[in-house]
């Protein structure tokens, strides 16, 4: 890449770190034993109407398969009242639900404006190179999916990455090989 | 006057419950609940607190057109932010939590509602964690559920996820698919006000609208209305990012100028970079030039300076960005937002990143640029929402601003800046992995 371009990234990139407000530490994923019909149930519950559930009954099944499948769909077809249909209808609207499957790292990269300007490009190319695949394309193992994604709001501490939901930022491509070690480590852990 | 802070005048965080009542948190709802309902509407209309979303409607008027007594009626929090260079609301949610929470119980009691729904866009999955916390600590105090404090007030809030997409950020569109559906705008009248969620009386506010509710109780209405300009009042916290060497959230009285923040605050540009350009209100919002960075940050000089408020984000663009490949990346963007509903958004959007991309690859024949803008003028003003204008606005005025530097990509037959614009590698050169 060229270094000039670097330069005044690294720079931004440096002012970006200061300003972030702390995080608090990640909760863990809800690991409810019951089966997501009963699940469902209480979601509809917190609504006047049920179907203000079918998005938050789509998301807890996409939680439970990793993906919508057909079998997803039914699922939360036949817990919401609501039509296999309807509910793909509405699935296939919103970016965050997967129609197909994905891998167990699923990584996205956010390429709008304020990213772009402070080395997304970079880092997108960086995971291309580490991963050996393209944007949009899942490794022959399974193990990570390369997205690139609109805005997340993290303009100014871009660029943002997100590991399953997870954000780092700012997250400049000199960070790609280490994270992506780490996450192989982690798999084969069996973590 | 250059430093009055009031949602965020602290260090850290305020995630714990006992930090913010130590601050005097949720004293103004005790106060509010001892009051006449009408008593929190009217504080905050003589704030003058216009909508910190982008629209900049004022907060008091619009709680005002809800018809009183008609049940049950409904507060919709819109924590959508997603606005391209927007990242206030969250930060906000981050640091304090329980200021937006007094915020909705002390609002749902001005207006009488019967549920609060916060309505917070998918991918903030920490911010949902932190707001789903703060609830339970405000649910324990007795701050939310049956009967709040003693007042016989019960106050329901339902923290509510989206699953991506930027649309929901629009307050009819929001209700969709709060509803359960595609998030489509509809059309208005009805206001949400008159037939909003589920066809009831609805109040769509921001996060950060709602936030400052609380301490525009403890000061005033009148003192609060002291701070800012004669018309656009208070505080903003403004998001700023792109080329400064501090990109960040800053909040300023909103008599502060474009200087002070990218300046002042962000440090200007990186060493040996010049500003080229100034995104002033969110991607959505026509571009400024450089020699417009004396402009002031309120509502009224932005539109005075040809642009608007928007969102309050600010991104800064240094002398190193082809603009032929940032319109094309705005254009990408809102195509690929567009729901689909209006056919001069959905065509118009494919319409311009078609023709962007031929310009910046150097395939576009002399005569585009006008095609272009006459694109964006067939989208202006002719769509139920403002997705297309968001499109149409920004690009137009690109290609208006800086029209010699589209030019020369048509008459040299390709990008001029390939090898110095940041952008370039998400358009140019993908190396082959394989």
């Amino acid at each position: 890449m060229n270094g000039e371009y670097a330069e005044a990234n690294a720079e931004t990139l440096a002012g970006a770190r200061e300003t972030r407000p702390e995080l608090p530490a990640p909760l863990p994923v809800d690991d409810d034993p019951r089966p997501l019909y009963d699940r469902i149930q209480d979601v509809i519950a917190l609504y006047p109407e049920r179907k203000s559930a079918v998005i938050p009954a789509l998301r807890l099944a996409q939680e439970q398969y990793g993906w919508l499948s057909e079998q997803a769909f039914d699922e939360v077809a036949e817990a919401t009242g609501f039509t296999p249909a309807y509910c793909k209808s509405v699935a296939s609207f919103y970016d965050m639900f997967r129609l197909h499957p994905v891998g167990r790292y699923e990584i996205c990269v956010c390429t709008n404006i304020s990213c772009a300007l402070v080395g997304a490009a970079d880092t997108v190319r960086a995971f291309e190179r580490e991963l050996g695949i393209h944007r949009g394309e899942t490794t022959d193992d399974g193990l990570f999916t390369l997205k690139t994604v609109e805005c997340y709001g993290g303009c100014g501490w871009g660029p943002v990455v997100s590991v399953n939901e997870r954000y780092h930022e700012p997250f400049p491509a000199e960070q790609v090989p280490e994270l992506v070690a780490s996450l192989r480590a982690d798999a084969e852990a069996g973590a | 006057m250059s430093d009055v802070r009031i949602l965020l005048d602290f260090e850290g965080h305020r995630r714990d419950i006992a930090e913010y009542e130590r601050h005097g948190g949720y004293q103004q709802l005790r106060k509010a609940l001892a009051g006449e309902p009408g008593d929190v509407v009217a504080a905050v209309d003589s704030s003058g607190l216009r909508g910190r979303g982008g629209a900049g409607f004022p907060t008091g008027r619009k709680a005002s057109f809800l018809p009183k007594d008609r049940k049950p009626a409904y507060l919709c929090v819109n924590a959508d932010e997603s606005e391209p260079g927007t990242f206030k609301d969250r930060e906000i949610m981050l640091r304090n939590p329980h200021a937006l929470i007094e915020g909705i119980l002390a609002m749902s009691y001005g207006i009488g509602a019967t549920s609060a729904f916060i309505y917070i866009r998918g991918e903030y999955r920490t911010e949902f964690e932190v707001l789903r916390s703060a609830l339970e600590q405000a649910r324990e105090q007795g701050y939310v559920g049956r009967n709040v404090l003693g007042s016989g007030y019960d106050a329901t809030v339902v923290l509510h996820r989206g699953a991506g997409a930027y649309i929901c950020g629009e307050e009819t569109a929001l209700l969709s698919s709060l509803e359960g559906e595609r998030g489509q705008p509809r059309s208005k009248p009805p206001f949400p006000a008159v037939a909003g969620l589920y066809a009831a009386p609805t109040l769509v506010n921001n996060v950060e609208t709602l936030a400052s509710v609380p301490y525009i109780l403890a000061m005033g209405g009148e003192a609060y209305a002291q701070i800012g300009t004669e018309r656009s009042k208070g505080t903003r916290v403004f998001s700023l990012s792109g080329n400064v060497k501090r990109p960040g959230n800053y909040e300023l009285p909103l008599t502060a100028t474009l200087r002070d923040l990218i300046e002042g605050h962000g440090g200007g540009a990186p060493d040996g970079r010049t500003i080229k350009a100034i995104v002033p209100g969110g991607s959505s919002t026509p571009i400024l030039t450089p020699d417009q960075i004396d402009t002031h940050l309120d509502y009224e000089s932005i539109a005075e300076a040809g642009s608007m408020a928007g969102s309050g984000a600010i991104v800064v663009i240094d002398d190193r960005t082809c603009m032929v490949q940032l319109a094309l990346r705005v254009a990408e963007f809102y195509r690929h937002e567009s729901c689909g509903k209006c056919t001069p958004c959905r065509e118009g959007t494919r319409w311009g990143v078609e023709i962007i991309r031929r310009i910046e690859m150097g395939e576009a024949r002399q005569g585009e640029l006008d095609l272009l803008l006459n694109v964006c003028d067939r989208i202006l003003g002719k769509c139920l929402c403002p997705l297309g204008d968001a499109m149409a606005m920004p690009v137009a005025s690109y290609v208006t601003k800086y029209r010699e530097e589209f030019q020369r990509h048509i008459d040299e037959g390709g990008c001029p800046f390939v090898e110095k614009s940041p952008i370039t590698g998400l358009y140019h050169d993908l190396e082959l992995v394989r």
